[in-house]
């Protein structure tokens, strides 16, 4: 039977990325009671992964020494699934259903790869870019594979360093963006010091690895697992013999909890004031929901979410003009990796877009909403809710996503069930029908 | 480096301590499940939210392997 | 009338409109199908999508079983993906007294030529193993079904299309009356007849129509093929006086040809808003799991709710208005809309054109339920 564990917190914050860390620390800082939930083991988001059991990723070393002196209770392992009243969330660990209890909340739940399909994506052995990069720093060992690191945003880089770091062969990293785009992304870097000094060692780390701009895979083939990929370029294609292919086309806000419990989306993203906060009262958002701006960014406005939460509202103003300067960044990021209209021919017609259903790109074309072809094809109705083929849908067709409804994860029964608080009903019915 | 094992549909796989079970289905040759209409899939988002590595770990069905650390002795099966 | 360009425009395309549209289209009428939206959207899409008989009333079995039979006629013309499935429905008693009323219903059925089959405790255990024990039997009817109705609903609507019919979706009607059904942005399309199909909100259409919003929650799982092989519907109703008016939860569990468990039920009057209501969504369950504890483990992917059109009698009303000729109604199928679809168009049509109706029309004539209004 489930156990029902019972949080009660001042300040609650959801997802244990560079955001909510930063948001805990400084609002468990103004001595308010933070809880910190999420649904990884181990904290850090999927930037700050720990590559080995038991010792935190450097960079987030410093901000998990700051959680503990600001006595910070983690919780990991824990999935928000319901927000079933004001002031409450519901959420899953392996066994039990935990009741979360706040009275501000911080909304930090970061954001995911956007995957667009192409025939062969669904084989395995092609992953997102991230997705590759977790399950290497979860224990795959790469070294002498050959790797392909395709997609577009600047996290491509970043995860072909690493994984050269860990003795892959990186047989290309196709970038979709043209030279132009990034060129002029270059030249918005050289506002942000810090920014450009890390591009520079990405570019020694990635010395002598071929960087296809203008590129994008058209094909991933192999049998039953992969075994080559087609990249175009310039109208010109070549077939590359590889073990992964890690592929992810820039990210995509995690707004589902924001929205379920009430907050303004705008343009996809989580609408907030100057002081992080939404659209519903004493609800923050903080990082990659608010726009995709990378871990600087995200920081700051973590920060920013959690002193206002404390009630530190001038040191607070004092990192809005740190903030300004990121968001510009953000705004750079973008433009440079906006997606090129030609990815919409990616797929063919039996190409799988819902990869929880099997559903082909060929039956979703008649269709004019998410809504009705959800309903005829079953596309995003699995265990993934819509979160991969949701975007794609939404970038091949126009679909704008449907509405938010709990559970917001797939749940246990019993955790649905354990909302009775109300007695049985003395009489139930059935009266002709379901 | 500590390690363990564990079993994936039966046949033994050594891990490292750390390991998630979708690294060690991978590690063993295996798909983690098959679709719905009946091709092989391997983990895609590594982060738990595009379900494609669940599997049935110890009796339980439809579990996002890399969200889970293997343990000594574990009972994976990809028929989920 | 000879102005009009159809013969019937039909406002509503969910499963009876589609039908009542296709039925139309067979006997060679001009018809055009409106809806504000797409086709099978609304409480069609919400449905569990049983194909059933039901006792209810005599004139509830007599549409319920009409219906299963043109069901039944159709189902190897119905393409895959609206997944029929005759797997079976079992009336599950909990004691004894329900396992008497097994024997009444059984009796009822046969007198009425239909085949059931009287499960003692341990047949029960052997056909759903999942039950919680100490059940004390059931009531199989063989016969019944499920299906996907969204798809059922765009396969009746193809089937009019093929046979001539016109939609036009994606605009909402403001009025209809005086042959002629008039759309928000102003336009108008003149048919003989206009059909009120629009469930839940047909009294929006048809002021006066006692038809109320009931609203259901249903869950579904993952995928657990096995787990439940007939639908499963409790039995309990029994030890309640029939409430036309509180909040009501019962035990109904289909198998979806997926593997997926799809878990009903809940009754609610008067809840307006399509949010799900934590607190019968919760009570559903626990009804769910007293039946079958096995699913308190199993994942839930999706919850949803929807409005039932509910009348004062729990039957629906087929036929011509009471105060416009050239008005007729399809509507009020409260949770049998699915099952009941194709006979209701079959009943309309025949009112229509003055063919003799298979069974008696007039328990659901909407002269029984009068007071509509006329238009201002």
């Amino acid at each position: 039977m489930t156990r029902v564990a019972c949080h009660k917190f001042d300040v609650l914050v959801v997802g244990a990325g560079p955001a909510g860390m930063a948001a805990a620390a400084c609002s468990g800082q103004c001595g308010v009671r933070v809880g910190l939930v999420d649904d990884n083991f181990s904290p850090g988001g999927q930037i700050w992964r720990s590559e080995s059991a038991g010792r935190p990723a450097p960079e987030a070393a410093g901000w998990l020494e700051r959680l503990r002196a600001a006595r910070v209770e983690p919780l990991c392992g824990v999935r928000v699934f319901d927000a079933p009243d004001p002031g409450v969330l519901l959420a899953e660990t392996a066994d039990d259903l935990c009741e979360l209890q706040y009275d501000k909340l911080i909304l930090a739940t970061g954001a995911r790869e956007r995957f667009l399909p192409f025939p062969g994506w669904t084989l395995p052995n092609v992953m997102g870019a991230g997705g590759f990069q977790a399950l290497v720093k979860n224990g795959l060992p790469i070294r002498g594979k050959r790797v392909v690191v395709a997609g577009t945003g600047p996290l491509l880089l970043a995860v072909a360093s690493h994984l050269r770091k860990h003795g892959a062969e990186l047989a290309m990293v196709s970038e979709q963006a043209s030279w132009g785009s990034l060129a002029r992304f270059g030249v918005a870097l050289t506002a942000q010091p810090a920014k450009m000094v890390q591009a520079l060692q990405l570019k020694r780390d990635l010395a002598g690895v071929r960087f296809a701009t203008g590129s994008w895979p058209v094909a991933a083939e192999g049998n039953n697992v992969l075994e080559r990929v087609t990249i175009s370029r310039r109208g010109q294609s070549e077939t590359v013999a590889c073990h992964y292919l890690a592929c992810g086309f820039h990210l995509v806000p995690n707004t589902e909890l924001a929205s379920l419990v009430g907050c303004q989306i705008e343009s996809a993203f989580v609408r907030v004031d100057d002081f992080q906060r939404t659209s519903v009262p004493e609800v923050f958002c903080a990082g990659e929901p608010t726009g995709i701006g990378g871990v600087e960014l995200a920081l700051v406005e973590g920060q920013i979410a959690g002193l206002v939460s404390g009630g530190r509202i001038a040191e607070a103003r004092n990192l809005f003009a740190q903030r300004k300067k990121l968001r510009h960044f953000a705004a750079a990021l973008d433009d440079a990796f906006q997606l090129r209209p030609e990815l919409r021919d990616l797929p063919s017609a039996e190409t799988t877009v819902c990869r929880c259903e099997d559903v082909p790109y060929s039956r979703l074309q008649a269709h004019p909403t998410w809504r009705a072809a959800k309903l005829q094809t079953r596309c995003g109705m699995g265990p993934c809710q819509g979160r991969v083929c949701g975007p794609a849908t939404q970038f091949l067709f126009d679909w704008t996503p449907d509405s938010v409804r709990p559970p917001i994860f797939p749940a246990r029964v019993e955790s649905l069930a354990a909302l009775a608080s109300s007695p049985e009903p003395e009489q139930p019915a059935v009266t002709g029908g379901h | 480096m500590p390690s363990m094992t564990l079993t994936v549909n039966g046949v033994a796989v050594e891990v490292e301590t750390g390991t998630t079970v979708a690294v060690a289905a991978i590690l063993a040759g295996q798909p983690c499940r098959l679709s719905v209409g009946g091709a092989p899939r391997g983990p895609l988002c590594g982060m738990g939210i595009c379900f494609e590595c669940r599997m049935t770990i110890n009796g339980k069905a439809h579990c996002r392997s890399c969200q889970i650390l293997c343990e000594p002795g574990m009972d994976v099966r990809t028929d989920d | 009338m000879s102005a009009a360009a159809y013969d019937v425009a039909i406002v509503g395309a969910g499963i009876v409109g589609a039908a009542c549209a296709q039925e139309c289209a067979r006997r060679g009428m001009r018809v055009i199908l409106v809806d504000r939206d797409a086709i099978g959207v609304g409480a069609t899409a919400a449905g569990m999508g049983h194909i059933v008989v039901m006792d209810d009333s005599e004139a509830q079995f007599a549409l319920t079983c009409y219906s299963r039979r043109l069901w039944q006629e159709l189902r190897s013309e119905l393409p895959d993906d609206v997944e029929y499935e005759q797997c079976g429905t079992i009336w599950v008693a909990a004691d004894d007294e329900e396992m008497a009323e097994v024997g009444r219903k059984q009796h009822y059925y046969a007198a009425r030529n239909v085949a059931t089959e009287v499960l003692d405790a341990q047949v029960l255990n052997t056909l759903e193993p999942n039950l919680r024990s100490g059940m004390k039997g059931g009531l199989l009817v063989s016969e019944d079904g499920v299906l996907y109705p969204p798809c059922a609903a765009r396969f009746c609507a193809q089937r009019a299309q093929e046979l001539g019919a016109k939609f036009r979706l994606g605009d909402s009607v403001q009025l209809i009356g005086q042959g002629q059904v008039v759309l928000s942005d102003g336009s108008e399309i003149r048919a003989e007849f206009v059909v009120n199909a629009a469930g839940a909100s047909a009294p929006a259409l048809t002021p006066g129509l006692d038809i109320k919003k009931r609203k259901g929650h249903l869950v579904i799982t993952d995928r657990y093929p096995g787990f439940v092989r007939h639908q499963l519907v409790e039995l309990g109703y029994l030890k309640s006086a029939h409430s036309v008016s509180s909040d009501s939860v019962a035990f109904n569990v289909q198998p979806r040809r997926t593997g997926q468990v799809l878990i009903g039920s809940s009754r609610q009057y008067g809840a307006e808003h399509r949010e799900v209501d934590h607190g019968i969504l919760a009570q559903m369950l626990k009804r769910a799991q007293a039946y079958m504890p096995g699913l308190a483990r199993m994942s839930t992917v999706r919850t949803w709710t929807g409005f039932r059109a509910a009348t004062p009698d729990k039957l629906p009303v087929i036929g011509p208005s009471t105060f416009d000729k050239s008005v007729w109604l399809a509507t009020g199928h409260e949770g049998l809309g699915i099952t009941t679809s194709l006979g209701t168009a079959r009943l309309l049509v025949d009112q229509m054109t003055g063919m003799q109706p298979e069974i008696p029309i007039e328990p659901y004539l909407p002269s029984r339920v009068g007071k509509e209004h006329v238009h201002a």
